[in-house]
């Protein structure tokens, strides 16, 4: 291991091998287009194959096969070429087919994209957030053996910020063996035998016990798992200073960061708030937000968008306390990055407030 | 309907056993093919086909190392009795996720099967695509000239003046557009290896396109580039004619514009026609 | 005495099988299959009979669509009369 300073969209790409993915299919787009570059650079020195693929529609089209076929494999852009891919996620997770799909955001308005689904359907993905680069390497990892564990697309969450930001990180010189392909997966050899694999959306019985596909058998058999993945991955969130904390602000990725810093600073002041970040969106962190709410005067949701998490905050608190959103699409004039006034001293001013109204 | 030629003194010869003095020629269903019984329409030529491409693989000893990746349409009715591995795929996107299988499985015998609807309207960028990089996949198209599984619509390879639910009066070029020429757009792009369009209206174009699924295979397992095959299918509900009909105006209409034959090969013998 | 006709392939029909779509009378070049009129398989669908002559070139079997046939060339070409059916 040494540490390097590396842009961060090489982090989570180095991220990415490190955890033995194999294929990377993707088409350029800000900010996820540096992922592709180093993704095209660092795959075929590993014996892996990165695909510059005609559009978003068809790289996840290819990740559908790479993964299929038993390899690691990842796709990503950000939102707006996501919900070119919203078909194919959904009906992955019908297929029982796991992949790693990365959203580079610009802002965090994809928050619903992410975790209602922008396809169609009762499907789910499990999302997970960093809120910097330490946490890139472990949550992308996590994000793989997710994706194995419930045969099911995994959505990983960063944003602009994180991938522009040049950032000291320890890496990994040796990338450890790919795990080997599961016994779902096809490689060809079962053909010929008489019991030749089967992958399918509309579900997985060959024809010898009847004529045709069971669509209803199978969707049920979906919401079961679904409900298995639901219940069996634990969410995950991080508290700073909730325990006594009169004003909770809730926040995630890189709103968290500077969330973090307001904490920090209203405490010296005196001031009783407190932080608690989710890092699983799905499943949200209900438990966790609903105990750091627990004797708060207020809850307030910081987030780059127009209030999205909001909604699950409020789900979570269940009137508890009242929440309110300190929110806004702040960002710069390309409409890419983070505006001016995203600022610690901005939010520590509005939470000021905040605590002298409420 | 058929006109009934049977002589007026009937003599039928009983057909419902298995003779002992006799060697077998043709079986029912072809070993890669699990269940014969399917829910197409009587007279589809889409079954016809896929058994055309069987045959190829088992021929060419490819079925350990076979992967079909199945559109949606009609043909998503066969992809679950087949004794090759299947990944089924979404309408248009056959061709990316057979991309997908080949680059971490160099050297498997990948192949799509989709529907004209499915491969030239939905995922036109995506074959196009995989031959202008030099797929090692074969992508094989059942053209029938409509979106047979929705009833029988207009695709892009519906010919001029063919009827379809929503050309009832006709294909026109000044409201529907024209017709487009798969096989003749891909034989144009290099990185392709073999393009060839076959039907199966009659014995010998089921043969001649049998043929045509062992050359592509071929070129592919030979590395060749992307192999393509268009297989003219009859779809008699689509056509609005009688079943009995239909190799006719397979032959008239549907070929009339989209020519049997191959159209370009990089094999090193000379192609099957 | 009727004239002895060679004949030196048969099928086996499937007759549950087929959907009566009428592709194998139109592929048999000796046309020797010939559907029912009155008779309709439990699906209701008629279906070939095989007449006098068959060659085995198997037509009807690359063209069925239910995968009606098996098709069986003899070993040494019968001969059929009237009289006394296939020898």
């Amino acid at each position: 291991m040494s540490a390097r300073l590396v842009e961060g969209s090489e982090a989570f790409a180095q991220a990415m091998v490190s955890a033995g993915c194999r294929f990377f299919a993707g088409y350029p787009m800000t900010p996820f287009t540096e992922v592709l570059e180093h993704m095209a650079a660092a795959l075929p020195t590993v014996g892996g194959v990165c695909m510059n693929a005609e559009s978003e529609l068809e790289a996840v089209g290819m990740v559908w096969g790479a993964a299929a076929a038993g390899t690691r494999a990842a796709t990503g852009s950000t939102g707006q070429g996501l919900s070119l891919m919203q078909e194919s996620i959904a009906e992955a997770a019908l297929a029982g087919i796991g992949f790693v799909v990365l959203n580079m955001a610009r802002g965090q308005g994809d928050y619903f994209q992410a975790t209602r689904g922008g396809g169609h359907g009762d499907y789910r993905t499990p999302v997970l957030a960093p809120s910097g680069p330490a946490e890139v390497s472990q949550l992308i990892g996590e994000a793989f053996d997710l994706a194995d564990r419930w045969r099911n697309p995994v959505m990983v969450v960063g944003d602009y910020y994180m991938a522009h930001t040049w950032v000291d990180v320890e890496l990994s010189e040796d990338y450890p063996e790919p795990r080997s392909a599961p016994d779902w997966t096809l490689d060809g050899s079962t053909g010929g035998t008489g019991g030749a694999k089967l992958v399918s959306p509309l579900g997985t019985t060959k024809q010898r016990d009847g004529v045709g596909y069971d669509l209803a058998a199978h969707y049920a058999h979906a919401d079961q798992q679904r409900e298995a993945m639901a219940a069996g991955i634990t969410p995950r969130a991080e508290t700073t200073q909730t325990e006594d904390a009169e004003i909770l602000l809730v926040a995630y990725g890189t709103m968290a960061r500077y969330a973090e810093s307001v904490v920090a600073m209203l405490r010296s002041e005196g001031h009783a708030v407190g932080l608690v970040r989710p890092i699983t969106l799905w499943p949200y962190p209900e438990r966790q937000v609903a105990e750091a709410a627990a004797g708060c005067r207020l809850v307030a949701v910081y987030e780059n968008n127009a209030g999205q998490m909001i909604d699950d905050v409020k789900l979570s608190v269940l009137g508890v306390a009242p929440v309110v959103g300190l929110n806004g699409y702040r960002t710069d004039s390309s409409a890419f990055g983070i505006s001016p006034d995203v600022s610690v001293e901005q939010l520590a001013a509005s939470v000021r407030e905040l605590l002298e109204t409420s | 309907m058929t006109e009934d030629r049977r002589p007026k003194e009937l003599f039928v010869i009983p057909s419902s056993e298995a003779p002992t003095d006799a060697s077998r020629v043709a079986d029912f269903t072809p070993d890669l093919i699990d269940v014969g019984e399917h829910h197409l329409c009587p007279g589809c030529g889409e079954p016809i086909a896929i058994r055309a491409v069987m045959d190829a693989i088992a021929l060419l000893g490819l079925a350990e190392k076979s992967v079909a990746v199945f559109g949606i349409g009609c043909s998503t009715a066969f992809s679950n009795n087949l004794d090759v591995e299947v990944l089924q795929a979404l309408h248009g996107r056959a061709p990316s996720v057979a991309t997908g299988v080949s680059r971490v499985r160099p050297g498997l015998a990948v192949f799509t099967i989709q529907g004209d609807g499915d491969m030239a309207n939905e995922g036109l960028q995506e074959v196009l695509h995989c031959a202008a990089r030099g797929e090692n996949i074969v992508c094989i198209m059942l053209n029938n000239g409509v979106f047979g599984e929705t009833g029988g619509h207009l695709t892009v390879t519906t010919t001029i003046g063919q009827r379809t639910k929503n050309t009832i009066e006709g294909r026109d070029a000044a409201k529907h557009g024209h017709p487009m020429r798969i096989a003749e757009l891909l034989a144009q792009i290099d990185g392709v290896g073999y393009v060839a369009r076959g039907a199966v209206n009659d014995a010998g174009n089921v043969a001649r396109t049998k043929r045509m699924m062992v050359e592509a295979f071929t070129a592919q397992q030979q590395g060749l580039g992307l192999s393509f095959v268009e297989v003219l299918t009859m779809c008699p509900t689509g056509w609005f004619v009688p079943t009995d009909e239909a190799p006719n105006y397979l032959a008239e209409t549907i070929a009339g514009t989209h020519a049997v034959g191959v159209l370009r090969s990089a094999l090193p013998s000379s192609p099957s026609d | 005495m009727s004239k002895p006709q060679q004949v030196r392939g048969t099928v086996v029909i499937d007759v549950e099988a087929c959907k009566g779509c009428d592709l194998c009378i139109e592929a048999c070049k000796p046309e020797v299959l010939a559907m029912t009129t009155a008779e309709t398989n439990t699906r209701g669908y008629r279906f070939p009979q095989l007449l006098v002559g068959c060659t085995g070139c198997r037509a009807c079997a690359d063209v069925c669509p239910d995968f009606c046939f098996s098709v069986f060339r003899f070993d040494e070409p019968k001969t059929w009369t009237a009289e006394s059916g296939l020898q």
